[in-house]
């Protein structure tokens, strides 16, 4: 029946959709190739993947359903799914601002170093033609052809009588910029650059390649390739920097798990991250079922107006508010400290006292969460019958009983997918550290940057983009460890939604 | 309710009444120090806490413009924070709509459509959402550098780049407004088909107009998602004219810089609208919020 009633729009309008699908596939191809050209295979067979997936159910009248769901899947694929596999991946190679490039790129960057040979110094002078100037070496009697000094430029010597009008050091001094950038060929084939402010000298490559994986020194030394460490190294065995990127097997596991000054840190940053999930989840769960219970309180009049003002810490950007905590705790011109000093006489330094700092981590974090919890338990109250409780309360049980052993059972249950997704939330709650105390203080005596409030994911963000280290290989091996964990974690989220799911469904 | 002693119930309302108010002020102190502190002098807190000489100083220069004092020294803003504003709107707005377009189409697919292997995908996009996009920030980074290289418009740096991969995160608004469509009779587009709709015609004309109650609610949570954003737009934008809100606040409070009083009047600029959005719409919002929707 949904064929018949297809056939007609589709003969209708295939032409310029076809038409369509092919333009996106070509230019996707087109950027899928341009990928692949410049050694980036892995993206490019991405896209290449992404543009056939696209010409095919765009294109083929029988996936007419899939083509609802194809950008949302592709998108999901491409931006999550693929990265996540992708930073696992990097997680089993030495990745890091030591070994960025690919190796044709070091091979290119070592081979176009060179330097300067200091027995060929001679002195030169620059003469004015016209517009444009002319190098003159006086030593060899070479002059250059017209160059005009601006920008980078290569042009030939060839003998010749001393110029004329040539500058006074002073205006040739002023030339610099244009001189350094300049090349110029000898007539046997040399290259000579500027080699100071008063000489000109032969520019020889430091090295050149002289085999598949060898590069030879000016000096006559030996480098080759070493394709488990990606360094070139010596006949001493020292490394060259530059490294390339390549796959070291699980190096940085055994680095993370067996190097003390990594696991120490690591195993503190493990615990507090669980820690700081689990208080968050508790506190806020807590503090917001209070108010919920509180509020659902018949008596109780004003309730809009404390209902707004309780839900003020979750609608404002939260960036704004951990920022603004960020300047409350200032341990020297925060207002925290001002009133506990006015009232109390003390002055807690909030951010480089280690526990201090959790506490104060988790004091925003409670006041950043709780009225999600309590708006979510005022929904789940309102579903908890009446009846129950009078029978109860007939029965004589006191309120903190009834709530005890009615209430709270009976919102358990629809809120533990909540409670866990909650969990899973803090558990990689990166903007809060980093906005908040960037995981200082630092825990003393580790050679990675590893904080007293760092959970996992800022600790890997640390590792990945702050300092010089730029360590994303290590990064990428810490995060498959949290991938672990995540999944477990959404796994038990899965089967609590699915318990949820049949109970509801059971009840209706 | 069971009846109460007159004397008890007001003892118990008082306490009440009392705690809210307790808690509230020490909920709220933190917004009373934000205000005192943008109409303060200077950029340190020193001395009181209500103002002595309210200055509208930091208020000017959140606005972007050039403030004179009484001396006659001309301060000029220290960063661009309408230009920030106006970067995560435009980013959140695009993306929102982006990603309304994307998950509402799909949740109708999976809601309505047969599609082979669709509880298997569904369950999977369920799995893939517990991955925050924040853990694979290093591989983000990779491609986009990558990507740079063939268009500088995919590439770190670029506003493009932001919007597309906002856009990945659809997976948990799938779900809500798939939930929405199961709820919603089969027998309106058995009608449909009978009238011999296609199946996108049946979405466009009836199963849209329906959606728009809950399209609003996951249009909002996306976008205050989109806006309140941080590690992502960390990493991507680094210039500071391309920057947005949440990127480039933290520039106010470092370590060397520490501007306190003008973060203070930028706070509450760029703060302000976001919260009273959030607030008109959190009577629908919860109703979302309840399908386990976490907001940022």
């Amino acid at each position: 029946m949904a064929s018949i009633a297809n056939t007609p729009l589709a003969a209708r309008s295939s032409i310029p959709r076809l038409l369509m699908v092919t333009l996106v596939s070509v230019c996707l191809l087109a950027g899928s190739f341009y990928l692949y050209q410049i050694s980036q295979p892995v993206f490019g067979a991405i896209l290449l993947a992404l543009s056939a997936g696209f010409a095919i159910i765009f294109g083929a009248n029988r996936f007419y359903g899939a083509r609802f769901i194809f950008p949302g899947i592709a998108a999901v694929l491409v931006f999550i799914a693929f990265p996540v596999i992708y930073t696992i991946y990097i997680g089993f190679t030495n990745y890091s601002s030591f070994n960025l490039l690919t190796y044709e790129r070091t091979v290119e960057v070592l081979t176009s170093r060179s330097s300067i040979d200091k027995t060929t110094e001679q002195p030169f002078a620059v003469a004015r033609d016209g517009e444009s100037y002319r190098i003159w070496l006086p030593e060899s009697g070479l002059l250059s052809a017209p160059v005009s000094l601006i920008g980078a430029d290569s042009v030939a010597l060839s003998p010749a009588a001393k110029p004329t009008d040539v500058l006074p050091r002073r205006d040739a001094i002023k030339l610099r910029a244009g001189l350094q950038a300049l090349k110029l060929t000898t007539p046997d084939g040399g290259i000579i650059e500027n080699a100071g402010l008063r000489t000109f000298a032969t520019v020889v490559p430091d090295y050149t390649r002289t085999g598949p994986d060898e590069l030879t020194k000016s000096d006559g030394a030996v480098l080759t390739a070493d394709h488990s460490t990606g360094f070139f190294i010596d006949q001493n065995g020292e490394q060259v920097p530059p490294g390339w990127r390549v796959n070291i097997g699980l190096d940085n596991f055994t680095r993370i798990f067996q190097s003390e000054g990594i696991r120490q840190p690591m195993v503190s940053v493990f615990l507090w991250t669980f820690f700081f999930a689990i208080s968050s989840v508790v506190l806020t769960f807590a503090l917001g079922l209070t108010l919920a219970v509180i509020l659902q309180w018949p008596h109780l009049r004003f309730k809009a107006v404390y209902r707004v003002l309780l839900i003020l810490p979750y609608a404002v950007p939260g960036f704004i508010s951990i920022l603004v905590f960020r300047g409350l705790f200032n341990q020297n011109f925060g207002e925290i400290n001002l009133i506990l000093e006015a009232l109390f006489g003390i002055r807690p330094n909030w951010f480089s006292d280690g526990n201090l700092a959790r506490t104060m981590v988790l004091i925003v974090n409670t006041w950043l969460g709780y009225p999600y919890m309590m708006l979510l338990a005022m929904g789940f109250l309102q579903s908890v019958p009446e009846d129950h409780k009078k029978a109860a309360a007939l029965e004589g049980a006191g309120a903190l009983r009834v709530f005890f052993t009615i209430t709270l059972p009976q919102i358990i249950p629809p809120f533990l997918p909540l409670l866990i997704a909650s969990f899973a939330f803090n558990f990689n709650n990166l903007v809060l550290i980093f906005l908040l105390t960037r995981g200082l203080p630092d825990i003393p005596g580790t050679i990675i940057p590893a904080g007293e409030t760092d959970i996992l994911a800022s600790f890997t963000y640390r590792l990945a983009f702050d300092n010089a280290g730029q360590q994303f290989g290590l990064a990428g091996a810490i995060t498959l460890l949290i991938f672990l964990v995540v999944a477990a974690i959404s796994y038990a989220n899965f089967v609590a939604m699915r318990r949820a799911a049949l109970r509801r469904s059971g009840k209706a | 309710m069971i009846v109460e002693r007159p004397r008890d119930l007001l003892i118990k309302k008082i306490l009440a009444h009392g705690f809210m108010i307790l808690f509230l002020i020490l909920i709220l102190f933190p917004f009373l120090m934000v205000f005192s502190i943008s109409i303060r002098e200077g950029n340190f807190s020193v001395g009181s806490i209500i103002p002595k000489n309210p200055t509208l100083e930091h208020w000017w220069l959140a606005f972007g413009l050039d403030y004179v004092r009484a001396d006659g020294t001309i301060v000029e803003p220290p960063y661009p924070v309408l230009l920030w504003m106006w970067n995560s709107i435009k980013i959140g707005l695009i993306s929102g709509f982006g990603v309304l377009a994307i998950a509402t189409i799909s949740a109708y697919a999976f809601s309505r459509i047969r599609i082979k292997g669709k509880s298997a995908m569904l369950d999977g996009l369920f799995l893939i959402q517990m991955f925050p996009t924040t853990l694979a920030l290093v591989a983000i980074y990779a491609i986009f550098d990558a990507l740079g290289e063939v268009t500088p418009i995919m590439g770190l740096n670029s506003h493009v780049s932001l919007v597309v991969i906002y856009l990945a995160g659809v997976t948990l608004h799938i779900w809500t407004i798939k939930g929405y469509f199961d709820s919603i009779d089969t027998a309106l587009d058995k009608a449909a088909a009978i009238d011999g709709a296609t199946p996108w015609q049946t979405f466009r004309h009836i199963f849209l107009p329906l959606a728009v109650p809950i399209m609003s609610v996951v249009f909002v949570l996306a976008f205050i998602g989109f806006i309140n954003d941080y590690p992502i737009a960390s990493v991507l934008i680094r210039s500071e004219d391309k920057m947005t809100l949440a990127v480039g606040s933290r520039l106010y409070l470092n370590e060397f810089k520490y501007l306190w009083g003008d973060f203070a009047a930028a706070a509450i600029l760029s703060g302000l609208p976001i919260t009273v959005v959030f607030l008109i719409a959190q009577k629908y919002l919860v109703s979302g919020l309840s399908d386990g929707a976490v907001k940022g």
